[in-house]
């Protein structure tokens, strides 16, 4: 294989404001999503995510405006998920200028939304996120959470990856809850069981905490990998993630 | 000064339009989206977009009468680029799940899905340009992005190569038919680059 490792900063957006921003040197505003999304791409980001956190229904339209605005300037691309209950949604995502919108929540209530989605708009375009935590029992050891990792659904996790692939959606991101905010490191293990489930992209999320975390997420099975908060707050920055990466032999943009 | 040169991105339905058209204002193009063939027909550069499947793309392009414009555009030597599934419909055929449709056919070859463990083949890989290319000038070493689940193989042709599982074309060269299997439009510095070797090419 000659494709690079992707190394993807993920941004919370509440109300077209960033959450959690930081003071990068060279930020005017933290709370601005582009102009966030314009530093990661100089920074050598291979892609964006944006995940949409905000409650009320109303908001939305300003995350219509924030990713149109992205589109505009930033020219490396751009996945957009949160909150993404229909068709028509994803339709919108698209036209305002997102190159890929992750189901979750939503699909794991009327899977069938995958199967549309992906047959209208083309897999290319459809990322299935799952919330996975460790959960004895079920027959992966994984089961799959919503509502951002609140409630258990008793779906296995590893089942749903492939069910997901099957009613063609193009990538898997699979964030490991468990890990999630701990900056211990990703779930390898839970890596390796989706890896060996699914032969679509899969990006690794949840738990980067220091550079040598990304690359046993590559040999665990991952095509890219996620992070967020050690980018927000500046912990690690992404050309110095790649640095590390490719000193460890992995190839990188 | 010379006036911009005009460019066209087809209109036909097909997906994220907003970032190829800024993308191609931003090295210097003057750029419209739209459906009208009139102005398909009159623009300095017509661009091809496409994403999805083969048969829907090649349906919106005909809808829109995409494929005369595009052999009309060939034959009095106006430029042409198509990008991902927007090269693709440019072959002769494409093959999905045993179903066979034709495209435009300006281009002789089929798409076929590619053999390789990770499908859609997604992200930044190199390639290895054609002897000569003037589209990869100044980025012959550079990654660009793909999003791809379907390919030509090598036809024999002097034609930009890439691998994922197999060696596929990646770019075509054809006088003034260009034809990129990647997304310069996402393709970051160099995806512009490229870009503005092909709009730099229209005046």
């Amino acid at each position: 294989m000659t494709v690079a490792v992707r190394v993807i900063p993920c941004l919370d957006v509440d109300a077209g404001r960033v959450v959690k921003g930081v003071n990068f040197r060279d930020l005017r505003d933290a709370g601005d999503p582009v102009e966030m999304a314009q530093i990661y791409d100089a920074e050598g980001a291979d892609e964006l995510v944006f995940l949409d956190i905000t409650a009320s229904s109303d908001s939305r339209e300003t995350t219509y405006d924030v990713v149109r605005r992205t589109a505009e300037q930033v020219f490396i691309p751009l996945t957009v998920g949160g909150g993404v209950r229909a068709v028509d949604d994803v339709n919108r995502l698209l036209r305002s200028g997102a190159d890929k919108v992750s189901l979750n929540t939503a699909a794991v209530a009327d899977p069938t939304l995958l199967q549309e989605a992906a047959e209208r708009f083309g897999s290319q375009c459809i990322v299935l996120s799952v919330d996975a935590r460790r959960a004895p029992g079920t027959p992966s050891g994984f089961e799959v959470t919503t509502h951002g990792g609140r409630r258990g659904t008793g779906l296995d996790a590893v089942a749903w990856a492939a069910r997901g692939q099957q009613l063609g959606v193009g990538e898997i991101l699979l964030n490991a809850m468990d890990a999630d905010g701990t900056q211990r490191g990703y779930d390898l293990e839970l890596i390796e069981v989706v890896r060996a489930a699914v032969s679509v992209p899969l990006i690794a999320s949840g738990g980067a905490g220091q550079l040598g975390d990304f690359a046993p997420a590559v040999d665990a099975g991952a095509d890219a990998v996620l992070a967020a908060s050690v980018f927000h707050f500046g912990t690690l920055r992404i050309g110095a993630v790649k640095d590390a990466l490719r000193d460890d032999g992995r190839l990188v943009r | 000064m010379k006036a911009a040169p005009s460019v066209v991105v087809l209109d036909y339905g097909s997906g994220n339009l907003r970032s190829a058209q800024r993308a191609l204002q931003h090295v210097g193009a003057e750029v419209s989206v739209t459906d009208d063939v009139g102005a398909a027909r009159e623009c300095d550069g017509l661009v091809v977009p496409g994403v999805g499947a083969f048969a829907a793309c090649m349906a919106g392009v005909r809808g829109v009468d995409g494929d005369t414009v595009v052999r009309d555009r060939l034959a009095a030597q106006r430029p042409v680029l198509g990008i991902c599934v927007g090269m693709q419909v440019l072959y002769d055929a494409g093959n999905e799940h045993g179903v066979e449709t034709a495209g435009v056919g300006v281009l002789a070859g089929r798409v076929e899905r590619l053999h390789a463990p990770v499908l859609p083949h997604m992200g930044w890989n190199t390639v290895t340009p054609a002897a000569g290319s003037q589209l990869f000038a100044g980025v012959e070493d550079e990654r660009f992005y793909f999003v791809h689940s379907y390919a030509v193989a090598p036809t024999g042709e002097d034609e930009t190569l890439a691998e994922h599982g197999e060696s596929f074309v990646a770019g075509v060269e054809h006088g003034v038919l260009s034809a990129t299997q990647f997304h310069p439009e996402k393709s970051g510095a160099a995806g512009l680059h490229l870009l503005q070797n092909w709009v730099l090419s229209l005046s």
